[in-house]
């Protein structure tokens, strides 16, 4: 008898429990990832989202010109305002994306041999593949001072196109792994699919048009650490959702389990 | 087969039920990320005070903000 075929063991235990039960695990999972998210931003990224407010700042007092808004005392929302705001929109994203990840492992399990806890973290890290990674490479986050206001409603389409590129990409990669006889190896499996990922995102990357909106004096440091930190903070998000939504359905079956030795 | 590995008993909905809640689900998520990342108060009828409140997020979550 194959390994693969052998009695499932607790550790393989395919992902169980109605829509309902995925729904609630993924709204807790992403309030979690949210709020792990939002503390990775704000240790990470707050400091150098006030070293570009200044500089935004300094700018419009040098020129007289303003951009799409004010951060100052005549601001709609204070600094203070916007940074609790930061766990506000990282909770309600990460609640979001949690339900629509739920959804997606829901219809998705009947077509997979993993356990419940490696398909979440599979799942989880391509979603940070298609939704975080893809997007981030052509279109990679700013802080605020970077940016023609002008164009904001061009550029958000176009990140919006990176995105669903990400989305096609990860599944025309999970359709060949799946539509690839079944004596192939792994690692065969793994090349071709990272193969027709790769080919999807570039198709894509050509496609879609060059934007650099960094001013010229704008410090390429400052630049840089923005763009780890949103680096991390979207890591963490769809890390902590992938390990949060694996914990609970452990857990569940854990119960289940005891439940059903516990009539036997 | 031990009872370890009895059939999970927990009633799904009904297929129609099932199609209208996981619809409703991600309509309303969408809509959510909508009101966290993209709106100017088209949707939300707070002027620009939503799109302020989320500007921080907006910013490390890398979508397009100004």
């Amino acid at each position: 008898m194959s390994l693969t075929s052998a009695t499932p063991s607790a550790s393989v235990r395919p992902l169980r429990g109605t829509y309902l039960r995925l729904l609630v695990r993924g709204l807790l999972a992403g309030l979690l990832a949210g709020l792990a998210a939002g503390v990775v931003a704000f240790f990470l990224g707050e400091p150098h989202i006030e070293a570009a407010i200044a500089l935004e700042e300094h700018a419009s007092h040098d020129h007289g010109a303003h951009g799409g808004h004010s951060h100052g005392d005549d601001a709609l929302v204070s600094r203070t305002g916007q940074q609790v705001g930061l766990f506000l929109a990282t909770g309600f994203a990460g609640m979001s994306l949690g339900v629509l990840y739920a959804s997606v492992l829901y219809a998705v399990r009947r077509h997979s041999r993993l356990s419940g806890p490696a398909l979440a973290l599979v799942a989880a890290g391509l979603g940070w593949a298609a939704i975080a990674a893809v997007p981030f490479v052509k279109y990679p986050a700013n802080p605020p001072a970077v940016g023609v206001p002008e164009t904001i409603d061009q550029r958000t389409l176009l990140w919006v196109a990176a995105v669903l590129l990400g989305l096609v990409a990860v599944t025309a990669a999970v359709a060949l792994a799946r539509a690839l006889p079944a004596e192939t190896s792994l690692t065969s499996r793994i090349v071709a699919s990272l193969a027709v990922f790769l080919a999807v995102v570039c198709v894509g990357y050509l496609a879609l048009p060059h934007i650099n909106d960094v001013g010229e004096d704008f410090p390429a440091t400052l630049l840089w650490e923005f763009r780890m930190a949103s680096l991390a903070t979207q890591a963490s998000l769809w890390l902590v959702l992938g390990l949060a939504f694996a914990w609970l359905t452990e857990r569940f079956d854990r119960r289940f389990a005891a439940q059903t030795v516990g009539v036997r | 087969m031990s009872a370890v590995h009895a059939p999970y008993v927990e009633a799904e909905l009904g297929p129609i039920p099932l199609a209208l809640t996981a619809t409703a689900v991600t309509l309303l998520a969408l809509l959510v990320l909508y009101l966290v990342g993209f709106d100017q108060g088209a949707v939300s009828r707070t002027g620009m005070f939503l799109h302020e409140l989320m500007h921080d997020g907006r910013h490390l979550m890398g979508v397009p903000c100004h």
